[in-house]
């Protein structure tokens, strides 16, 4: 056993080495986001004038996933500086030390963000919902809340859901009667959990699971359902872009916050700070939420937008009236056990 | 090729050039091991290196016997019995202490979390309200005051049984077994046992694809190694041109043509067979369909250049000597095309356990195979110590095959020509 150790130790040891070798030479800052129409977006109000204004800088994207950024950290080859994550990497990776400390001094000072999207690792970039999607132009009869997503004989046709149980089970338990804020203490207990998967029983048949954000707004697209769950923003896109007649229902809606993040070790922490700096200045927030219909983190870029546009974000007080935060505590604590669960009950 | 040589070679032959012929030999052996040595090198460190490292994660447990070491030393002799005595308290409150201020104790509610569902609270909870070492003699009143679960077995045993160094926890969990409070290896709970539904659905989808695979790429290969060159090397174009497609291009034509709005269901309404649009995606179907689409290639190459190398001559002698179509087919054509038949379904086989985009994007929820929860719980939940133990189970479930399959065609050397 011991040996066994210190073969992998040594070879670990090996790799690593041959890493840092090629890792050592300086490199510009590199900014990883989540690609697709958002990172357009970004790069148009965040990258581009900010290379512009002085520093050289590159873009990735990724898609998540904390393992990624355990191994990238751990194994001392980190090509990456700042980065979007979402709510639950931000938690695990604070946890594990992947992140160095958000030294807010540096960036306007904590009371310039909003208090839920300040963190000891890292920073608010966006709010988002998962929101109920429907094609205007096929459902003459627009759906008003989760209750409606599982009603098929009113409104027949497929439904669109997340694989997995995050987001499942709430909207499950939501349609059943459950009010938004009671969502998480119910799910906590055994019988809410029996409630939820009772009443996803009852359209079992009619869902088409998707798996990445692009899909819903293709699965609308096609026809193939009739109400999914999606992002809000690809909605819009979808709108803006594609010329589409998409709706949606904020009631109900599950919102969660992605944060920036610096990985530990970064060799380009000022030109980070400066970074995080930039794109934490309402007037360039505002710009984004011009651009796709995100929610941002400082206070004061709602006050930079016209009306029609706060209207559709996720942060504009109408639309967080009857919406719930994905609970963070809730999902590390579970996760494992209700994703097992999840399969369990899908492959019945 | 020389080795068999010299062994067979006259035995009354002169033993001093009997051994100028081994020395000869071993030169050559190790010139030719020469050769392969950077390649030797490159499996070692990317492949061998991490294979090893990965099985070692998963029966590696460090998490609780670094943040809680004086704990884990204070419950080495612990019967399990009872809740442990105060010492046990005393050291875990300094540990959970000691934890907090170095910013470890998620680390070690992590990993306890797994045996005990809800350790996160507790831990968390208990760091968060332990506000100073309690006074020597009342460490078990202060934590069970803090959260009553700490006056429970069941969280000690947690403990206990995460103590490491080793640990065989993942591995179990990965064929749905866990150790109780009093450390006997039972069944896991019902609603969280479905690692062996998933390796039997794995293998029962991957059987299928192989035996569709089988169906289809046999008469295929059969054209493309009877008609005449040209017409041959055009049809092998069809073969090879999606062969050399992105995978993730193909699976998403399938959705564009299976779709309920979709290519197929469109002919069919059109033409009136149905008025309802049939389900042939996101189901069982449509993994069936894309994985075996996607890995024909795989069948019809092997089957192909086996083909290849039967002479016509043996089925027209068979004709000659009164047999059947069928009988020399069966007789005198399939045994040669074993060969290829045994490597196209090992190479499919292999390589449709392994799946993962195509049943994600095709199938329904209950359509997910191994590779699915494997890149589930090493990106999202970081939980690598089960992603290596359903990779070891996966890794061990393909050695058996492969050596099942090198003992069914062994002695059956593929040469690639005349086997006389």
């Amino acid at each position: 056993m011991s040996k066994l150790k210190v073969a992998v130790g040594f070879l670990a040891t090996f790799t690593a080495g041959v890493a840092l070798a090629t890792a050592a030479q300086a490199r510009d800052l590199t900014v990883v986001s989540w690609g697709g129409a958002y990172q357009e977006a970004q790069k148009k109000v965040y990258f581009e004038p900010f290379k512009k204004a002085g520093t050289p800088m590159n873009d990735e994207s990724w898609d998540g996933g904390i393992g990624v950024l355990r191994a990238k950290v751990q194994g001392g080859a980190a090509t990456w500086d700042v980065v979007q994550v979402e709510s639950e990497e931000l938690a695990v990776g604070c946890e594990e030390g992947l992140f160095e400390t958000m030294e807010f001094s540096k960036i306007g000072g904590e009371q310039a963000y909003l208090p839920q999207t300040v963190d000891a690792c890292g920073v608010g970039a966006i709010v988002y919902d998962f929101v109920l999607g429907y094609d205007k132009d096929k459902l003459k009869d627009a759906p008003k809340s989760w209750a409606d997503f599982f009603d098929t004989t009113k409104y027949p046709g497929k439904r669109g859901l997340r694989q997995g149980a995050k987001t499942t089970l709430e909207i499950a338990l939501m349609a059943d009667g459950v009010a938004p804020k009671d969502v998480y203490k119910v799910l906590g207990t055994e019988e809410g959990l029996e409630r939820a998967f009772k009443k996803l029983d009852t359209i079992k048949n009619d869902i088409v699971w998707w798996k990445a954000g692009a899909q819903p707004p293709q699965l609308l697209a096609s026809g193939e359902v009739a109400m999914t769950s999606v992002y809000n923003g690809r909605i819009d896109a979808a709108n803006k872009a594609e010329k589409k007649n998409f709706g949606m229902v904020w009631n109900g809606a599950l919102y969660t916050i992605d944060s920036w993040v610096i990985l530990k070790g970064s060799p380009n922490k000022e030109a980070a700070y400066k970074f995080l700096d930039f794109v934490g200045k309402a007037e360039n927030q505002a710009k984004l939420s011009e651009n796709i219909a995100y929610g941002t983190s400082n206070k004061d870029a709602p006050s930079k937008l016209a009306p029609a546009v706060l209207k559709d974000l996720p942060t504009a007080p109408d639309n967080m009236k009857n919406a719930v935060e994905i609970s963070v505590p809730f999902w590390l604590e579970n996760i494992d056990r209700l994703t097992e669960r999840f399969n369990k009950w899908a492959a019945k | 090729m020389t080795a068999a040589f010299v062994a067979g070679a006259d035995a009354s032959s002169e033993v001093p050039l009997k051994r100028r012929l081994k020395r000869a030999e071993r030169t050559r052996r190790l010139k030719a091991l020469a050769l392969i040595l950077p390649l030797l090198l490159f499996l070692l460190f990317t492949f061998l290196g991490p294979i090893a490292g990965m099985l070692w994660r998963s029966v590696d447990d460090w998490e609780v016997r670094q943040v809680l070491p004086h704990t884990v030393a204070a419950l080495a002799d612990w019967d399990g019995k009872d809740v442990p005595g105060e010492p046990a308290f005393a050291a875990l409150a300094g540990d959970i202490r000691t934890a907090r201020d170095a910013g470890t104790v998620a680390i070690a509610s992590k990993r306890l979390n797994y045996a005990l569902n809800g350790f996160r609270t507790i831990m968390a909870g208990t760091a968060r309200n332990l506000k100073t070492l309690p006074e020597p003699g009342t460490a078990k009143d202060t934590l069970i005051g803090i959260n009553p679960a700490w006056g429970e077995r069941a969280t000690w045993a947690a403990i206990k049984g995460a103590s490491g160094p080793l640990t065989s926890f993942y591995l179990l969990g990965a064929l749905d077994l866990t150790r109780n409070v009093d450390g006997a290896i039972v069944a896991a709970p019902e609603e969280q046992a479905i690692y062996r539904d998933v390796f039997g659905r794995t293998f029962t989808i991957s059987f299928g694809v192989t035996a569709l695979c089988l169906i289809l790429g046999f008469p295929v290969a059969y054209m493309l190694a009877t008609l005449p060159t040209g017409q041959s090397n055009l049809l092998m174009i069809f073969v090879l041109l999606p062969f050399w497609t992105s995978l993730l291009v193909r699976t998403c034509a399938w959705i564009v043509v299976l779709q309920s709005e979709g290519i197929v269901n469109d002919s069919l309404r059109w033409i009136g067979l149905i008025d309802e649009p049939l389900r042939l995606i996101y189901n069982r179907f449509g993994v069936y369909v894309a994985m075996t689409h996607v890995l024909l290639p795989f069948m019809i190459l092997p089957l192909y250049s086996s083909m290849r190398s039967i002479s016509p001559a043996y089925m027209r002698a068979a004709a000659s000597l009164g047999a059947s179509p069928v009988t020399a087919f069966l007789r005198i054509y399939l045994p040669q095309t074993v060969p290829g038949i045994g490597a196209g379904s090992l190479l499919v086989f292999i390589l449709a356990i392994g799946y993962y985009i195509t049943p994600a994007l095709v199938g329904g929820a209950a359509d997910q195979m191994i590779s699915y929860f494997i890149a589930f719980y090493t990106t999202e939940t970081v939980n690598w110590g089960l992603a290596s133990a359903l990779g070891a189970v996966l890794l061990l479930a393909t050695l058996l095959l492969a050596v099942v399959y090198g003992k069914l065609v062994h002695g059956q050397q593929v040469t690639g020509g005349m086997k006389n």
